[in-house]
């Protein structure tokens, strides 16, 4: 399972000395993570860590009260989802937040959304440019649902699919997006063991074949230690671990706060 | 057994994304609308044409208006009817100021002056959802209505605030019968569904709906929430500024801005609940529903029970129209444009149950 041949460059993001507060409740205190190009980043912790908090910065749904992010390069400076995206930042959430009344191909075309370039009489009139433009963007998502072997759903309306599906279609969304950087708020949150190996090896591939940085938030530790290449752990809003899996593993702090020791 | 795609193999993307991917439903429309170029202007007489399937025909582009605006991108209005009356006033002004504005001009321009209108009565959108907007929207439909009713110089200085719409002469033909004027209207009607449609199914549709069903994921994909909502209220505003152009030029030939009132908005937003919200075929559906209604009911009573008195009738309808809206959102509500769909998908496994 080792990633040998993979290679993990540059510091892609990063994000430093982030606090984030809602009235008296301190979600991040001084949060500073790095992200490398290429790598997988799993964040872990217990629940009310402040791990979707974290994600909710880095794609810019909150604004912290103080610290900086780079993003490939360039100090973020307005907060904004839609311009965060832009930058090459896409993400899938914890509760599933399809587009209830569109289709799965809908769905991820939406995804493409923003690389549409035809304006509005162009598409009204559904000719010449809008149309090539259109049809390139529905050859890409046709791609990542032959990747994500959805083709049979393709014109399902999505609020019919059963749960497996609906994350797979939302990471399809995501992927639509060709983002640099690929945000995952518990992918596997209520799978069973086989939809979870489907939706590691999705992850894994995702990696692999598009060279896509991930950081994903995840509790089982099986999967986090199986496919992470380094691991971050917060505990009650405070960064307690940094490293590899086997050296957070072994971290004093970490099996006390999170993963358990037998007194 | 007829109505089947088998054997009808779609080979390209573009074939797939059709408006009618189905053979048997491009001949129907093809069809229908044969019928309705031909065969009505043949058949109907002079009060069908005119008093009828012309109004029917601009309400169901208001309630193609409506739709887009809160059937597709999920924000409720109540202007409907003051943006129809800024686009029968506009055109109205056009016409009378510019004396050589050709007629079909001054309803582009009348539409897109009510889009602006649209749009600047859309800005609470980006701060306020649902029904708090709808009151937004509410305030819309008061103050147009009272702007144009205030000062004279709407109306020309009409001393009763009413515009008489000039005879309509297009490339020196005059439209003065009721089958010249119920063509016009429906060539207009058409073009502007076809341009409807092919906005929804494509990337500015996409939007849209992608921000009423959940808008943070949609801003989380890269779409900027406030361009999309405001494109929306203005897209709506210009089909709406068109169809109270045609209500006042095509159909009553004089109006007033209290043709406009909060009522008419009403009933064209019933059109697209009965009819079915993010659907264009449910717009035309909700409008024929809502423009047939009482003339069944007035019918039926006639076959029952001889007379019926006015006010009874009328207070009738009110009771069939609460009593059917209520069904609807309780049974359907996605409005008749479904119940289509779902007779459409048990006739293709017709004769068999599934």
């Amino acid at each position: 399972m080792t990633p040998v041949e993979r290679q993990i460059g540059d510091v892609l993001l990063d994000a430093s000395g982030i606090s984030l507060g809602f009235g008296a409740v301190r979600a991040l205190q001084d949060v500073s993570v790095e992200v490398r190009e290429g790598e997988i980043l799993a964040i872990i912790g217990p629940n009310g860590a402040g791990k979707t908090s974290l994600l909710n910065v880095i794609n810019g749904i909150y604004k912290p009260q103080s610290g900086h992010i780079r993003f490939r390069g360039r100090e973020r400076r307005r907060y904004k989802p839609a311009e965060v995206a832009r930058e090459g930042i896409a993400r899938t959430f914890q509760n599933v937040a399809l587009f209830k009344g569109m289709t799965t191909l809908d769905n991820i075309m939406t995804g493409r959304n923003m690389q549409v370039r035809s304006g509005l009489l162009a598409q009204a009139l559904y000719w010449g440019p809008a149309l090539k433009n259109e049809l390139a963007h529905r050859l890409a998502v046709e791609r990542v649902i032959d990747f994500l072997e959805i083709q049979s759903i393709r014109k399902t309306p999505v609020g019919r699919l059963p749960y497996g599906l609906q994350k797979r279609v939302e990471l399809g969304r995501a992927l639509a997006a060709e983002p640099k950087l690929l945000l995952l708020d518990e992918p596997m949150a209520g799978m069973n063991v086989e939809e979870k190996e489907d939706m590691s090896r999705f992850i894994l591939d995702v990696n692999d074949e598009f060279g896509t940085t991930i950081v994903l938030i995840e509790h089982d530790m099986g999967v986090v230690m199986d496919i992470s290449d380094r691991v971050v752990v917060l505990d009650y809003g405070i960064k307690i671990a940094d490293g590899t899996p086997d050296v957070v593993r072994a971290d004093r702090d970490v099996i006390e706060a999170y993963l358990g020791v037998s007194h | 057994m007829l109505y089947r795609e088998s054997g009808q193999f779609k080979t390209s993307y573009v074939r797939d994304q059709a408006i009618f991917p189905i053979a048997q439903d491009r001949w129907g429309l093809f069809l229908l609308l044969l019928f309705a170029a031909v065969g009505v202007p043949l058949i109907a007489n002079e009060y069908w044409l005119g008093s009828i399937l012309i109004p029917f025909l601009i309400f169901s582009l208001a309630a193609l208006g409506l739709n887009l605006l809160t059937g597709y991108a999920g924000q409720l209005s109540l202007g409907t009817a003051g943006f129809m009356a800024v686009g029968a006033f506009a055109t109205y002004n056009l016409v009378v100021r510019i004396p050589e504005m050709p007629i079909l001009l001054a309803f582009v321009l009348a539409g897109l002056i009510a889009a602006g209108v649209g749009l600047l009565f859309g800005l609470p959108s980006l701060r306020i959802k649902g029904f708090y907007l709808a009151v937004a929207t509410l305030a819309a439909q008061f103050t147009i209505e009272w702007v144009l009713t205030s000062f004279g110089w709407f109306t020309n200085y009409d001393a009763s605030g009413v515009i008489s719409a000039p005879p309509i002469v297009i490339l020196g033909y005059a439209f003065d019968t009721a089958v010249s004027r119920y063509l016009l209207t429906l060539g207009i009607v058409v073009l502007l569904a076809l341009v409807a449609k092919n906005l929804v199914r494509g990337a500015i549709g996409r939007s849209w709906m992608a921000v009423r069903d959940m808008d943070v994921a949609a801003e989380v994909i890269g779409i900027r929430l406030y361009r999309t909502k405001l494109l929306a209220f203005a897209v709506s505003s210009f089909y709406c500024g068109i169809a109270g152009a045609l209500w006042a030029f095509l159909y009553l030939g004089t109006v007033e801005p209290q043709a406009f009132d909060l009522n008419r908005s009403f009933q064209v937003l019933f059109m697209i609940i009965v009819g079915g919200l993010g659907s264009i075929l449910g717009s035309f559906l909700g409008a024929a529903f809502i423009v047939l209604l009482p003339i069944l009911l007035n019918n039926a009573a006639v076959l029952l029970g001889g007379q019926v008195r006015a006010d009874t009738l009328s207070n009738l309808e009110l009771i069939v129209f609460g009593g059917l809206i209520v069904f609807f959102l309780i049974v359907e509500p996605h409005g008749l444009a479904r119940l289509w769909q779902i007779a459409k998908e048990k006739l293709r496994l017709w004769p068999f149950p599934y």
